[in-house]
């Protein structure tokens, strides 16, 4: 198929007409909405700044979540009572609870004990309880081994058990065996649902503003009270993280393909 | 330590009775609830329509649903809630005011049930037509060979074999929509987790309180977990035919 | 499809929601406590100076009022998209703001303070808080004040959505001071979480132009029928001393200011 031909197929005249309608309505965003305030300097820092936040948050609780996700998800899967029944409750909690809920109590509640407690304030962690991320990131990483964890559980449970008998039969220490089989097997297994899992955790990277952090939200919030212009920061935001979400699956789009697909 | 004490406070606060916030944390989860089976009932209602359309609808209808589901999967819950609110609100009373009427207002629990009953529609449209394309195509083929109307085949057919894929799905966006009422806290609605806030800024016991609500919010979960795993255990009966 | 959702939604609600009866007035309040003006108590009934303020002002008018909490963060835009009709939330009537909405006279209007923690030595003045973190409510004339005079030799400026949780982190210590209105300042600092942890800064120096000209009731732009029937409320219920009856009642001074 020539490329004029797979143009032709891909855009179809009403799509033509649809992204004539969308211009139309960006065009008429960009020229009858207020953007000054985008032009000042204070801003286009503040906003780079929040950006930058939302991301680092992302990327981190994204890949401090799933490692702590395997052994949660393994311990179900195949560990003793004693070790899947907590692991069971952690993820339970988790996904039983709002996010919201999680990051006050983990920031307003903890704090709240602080005084109670005088020497958590001379010890030396101090100056980094005392600031508002670690809190996020703990939030959004447990959020993330909860929900994952329970992923793990499954892609841990759907490896065939005649994989692992034969690799024991080979001679492999068990430690060997879970390196070298089970873990690549279910890692391969839940790969194809982590761009979707990466996307849901960026929608709820916003919940941080609530706790003093700044992040893109928090600046859109923040250019909405100094100015007084309610819409146009929230396009912006939706705008943002559309270009995120998109970033998001086509770099999984693309991580994918170089995978190779023998894995039934 | 005076930890002994610290808990019976923490108990009196938690009474159902004035001097104790009970009363109003009850009252909160009585409006996560509504606002929770408000929205999911929206969003069922959206999901169908949605699902129907991209199944069976023109290639623009397909277009535009793509485009509704894509840009709600992508953008915050928070961000959305926020336009929808500000701006639906707005333009509704716009429209109205230009048309001659006076302003309508629009309550709060209205609100969230349309901002959330939204956002639910666009997941509800993935599951419900994931569901719908689990119905072998020969069953309702026969149905229509057999001269019952669509509705009919939609009510006989359809409706009771795309069930059982249906309902974890639903489950799961029930478990979803509960917990974005939580949302609504930013925007100031009364529900469990605004209520919780409250009670916590008042008396400054804020991880009594968030444990609280904590501990509600875990408590309609496994209730709901248990009244889902009844549904689908009652929508795969008779579906036991082996091999499938 | 999206329109048609929007229609449908708009029909849904009209029926839910139907049409407010022309003379009720919603008060748009913050869903955010902020006693001794209003918080809500433990059997979720709004109280406070100004909730008594409301009910005064509404009975002198003869208006039927609801009250409506809205977040502080959005009760502008709430406003102007008609979810309620009027603000009495203790928003200061500042120039910015008058871009916005229209305002009644004031009738409140009380000094700015800073609370910092006990024996910090910390001071109202840029100098005071150089180095420190300041704790503000976001979307208030403090942050505007503590942007423009403060921020600049501060730490940090930490942005709340409560002043109670600017209080819950002051107390916590993972903030040096907090600037509030000071009456709300001296009602945190009265509790025992307040005596505590912390003390008063003493006040700020006065800026007309960013803390404003007291408090007023926020009104949609062009509506002078309304603004009319507050004002005159307004100047009825001091003539009559029910409001001097209502301010006894919470504070030990005037807070109605020059």
């Amino acid at each position: 198929m020539s490329f004029a031909d797979s143009i032709r197929a891909q855009m179809p005249l009403r799509r033509w007409v649809m992204a004539a309608i969308g211009i139309g309505i960006i065009a008429y965003c960009a020229l009858a909405l207020n953007w000054s305030w985008l032009q000042t300097p204070k801003y286009q820092g503040m906003i780079l700044e929040g950006v930058w936040n939302t991301i680092w948050i992302l990327v981190v609780t994204m890949v401090l979540g799933f490692i702590l996700a395997i052994p949660i998800g393994f311990v179900q899967a195949a560990g003793p009572w004693y070790l899947a029944r907590p692991a069971q409750a952690f993820c339970t909690v988790i996904r039983g609870t709002p996010l919201l809920l999680q990051l006050w109590l983990l920031y307003y509640g903890l704090g709240s004990l602080f005084p109670m407690y005088p020497w958590i304030r001379e010890s030396d962690l101090w100056p980094i309880l005392r600031q508002a991320w670690p809190y996020a990131v703990l939030a959004l990483t447990l959020s993330v081994a909860g929900y994952e964890g329970e992923v793990m559980r499954g892609a841990f449970k759907g490896v065939p058990q005649g994989q692992l008998e034969a690799a024991r039969a080979f001679g492999m220490s068990r430690w060997g065996v879970f390196r070298r089989i089970w873990l690549p097997q279910a890692v391969a297994r839940v790969l194809p649902t982590i761009g979707g899992e990466t996307v849901l955790q960026m929608k709820s990277t916003p919940l941080v503003a609530t706790i003093t952090v700044i992040d893109i939200y928090a600046v859109a919030s923040r250019v909405r009270q100094d100015t007084f212009i309610i819409y146009e920061p929230l396009l912006l935001l939706a705008l943002v993280y559309l270009i995120i979400a998109g970033v998001i699956v086509a770099l999984f789009a693309w991580f994918e393909s170089r995978l190779p697909k023998r894995i039934a | 330590m005076a930890d002994g004490s610290a808990l019976s406070a923490s108990l009196d606060l938690l009474a159902y009775s004035p001097p104790g916030w009970g009363a109003n944390l009850l009252r909160g989860l009585g409006n996560t609830v509504l606002i929770a089976l408000g929205a999911y009932g929206v969003g069922m209602f959206l999901g169908t329509l949605g699902a129907f359309g991209k199944l069976y609808g023109g290639p623009l209808m397909r277009d535009l649903l793509g485009l509704y589901t894509t840009m709600v999967r992508a953008i915050p819950e928070l961000v959305l809630i926020l336009i929808l609110y500000f701006a639906v609100t707005d333009l509704v009373n716009q429209a109205l005011l230009a048309m001659g009427y006076d302003r309508i207002q629009i309550s709060g629990v209205a609100a969230g049930i349309m901002v959330l009953g939204v956002v639910q529609g666009a997941y509800a449209t993935e599951v419900l037509r994931g569901a719908i394309q689990s119905v072998p195509a020969g069953q309702i083929e026969a149905a229509r060979a057999m001269g019952m109307s669509p509705l009919l085949v939609a009510r006989r057919i359809t409706l009771p074999l795309m069930l059982p894929a249906a309902i974890p799905g639903m489950a799961n966006l029930w478990m979803i929509v509960t917990k974005d009422t939580a949302l609504l806290a930013v925007v100031g609605f009364n529900e469990l987790v605004q209520e919780s806030r409250q009670a916590a800024g008042t008396t400054k016991a804020f991880f009594t309180f968030f444990m609280a609500a904590g501990v509600l919010f875990l408590c309609m979960s496994l209730v709901s977990n248990q009244i889902f795993a009844r549904i689908e255990a009652w929508a795969n009966k008779g579906n036991k035919r082996g091999g499938i | 499809m999206k329109t048609l959702t929007k229609f449908a939604a708009a029909v849904v609600l009209s029926l839910v929601a139907g049409a407010a009866s022309a003379q009720q007035v919603k008060v748009g309040i913050a869903a955010e406590a902020y006693p001794p003006f209003a918080s809500p108590d433990a059997s979720g009934n709004w109280e406070g100076w100004e909730v008594e303020f409301i009910g005064a002002i509404c009975k002198a008018a003869a208006m039927d009022c609801v009250i409506t909490p809205v977040a502080w963060d959005g009760i502008i835009p709430s406003l102007t998209s008609g979810q309620i009709d009027v603000i009495m939330a203790s928003m200061s009537i500042t120039e910015e703001r008058m871009q916005a909405i229209d305002f009644s006279d004031k009738y409140y209007n009380t000094p700015t303070g800073v609370a910092a923690a006990k024996g910090s030595g910390i001071t109202a003045t840029p100098e005071g808080l150089a180095g420190k973190i300041i704790g503000v409510q976001g979307s208030t004339i403090h942050e505007v004040y503590v942007q423009k005079y403060f921020a600049a030799g501060a730490a940090e400026v930490k942005v709340y959505a409560t002043q109670d949780e600017a209080n819950q982190d002051l107390a916590a210590g993972r903030i040096d001071a907090t600037q509030a209105d000071s009456i709300t300042l001296d009602a945190f600092l009265n509790s025992d979480a307040g005596k505590a942890c912390c003390e008063s800064a003493g006040n700020v120096a006065d800026d007309k132009e960013v803390l404003g000209l007291g408090v007023g009731a926020g009104l949609r732009k062009g509506e002078e029928d309304l603004k009319a029937k507050i004002n005159k409320a307004i100047a009825d219920i001091r003539a009559d001393g029910t409001y001097d009856a209502i301010t006894a009642k919470y504070f030990t001074s005037s807070i109605y200011g020059d």
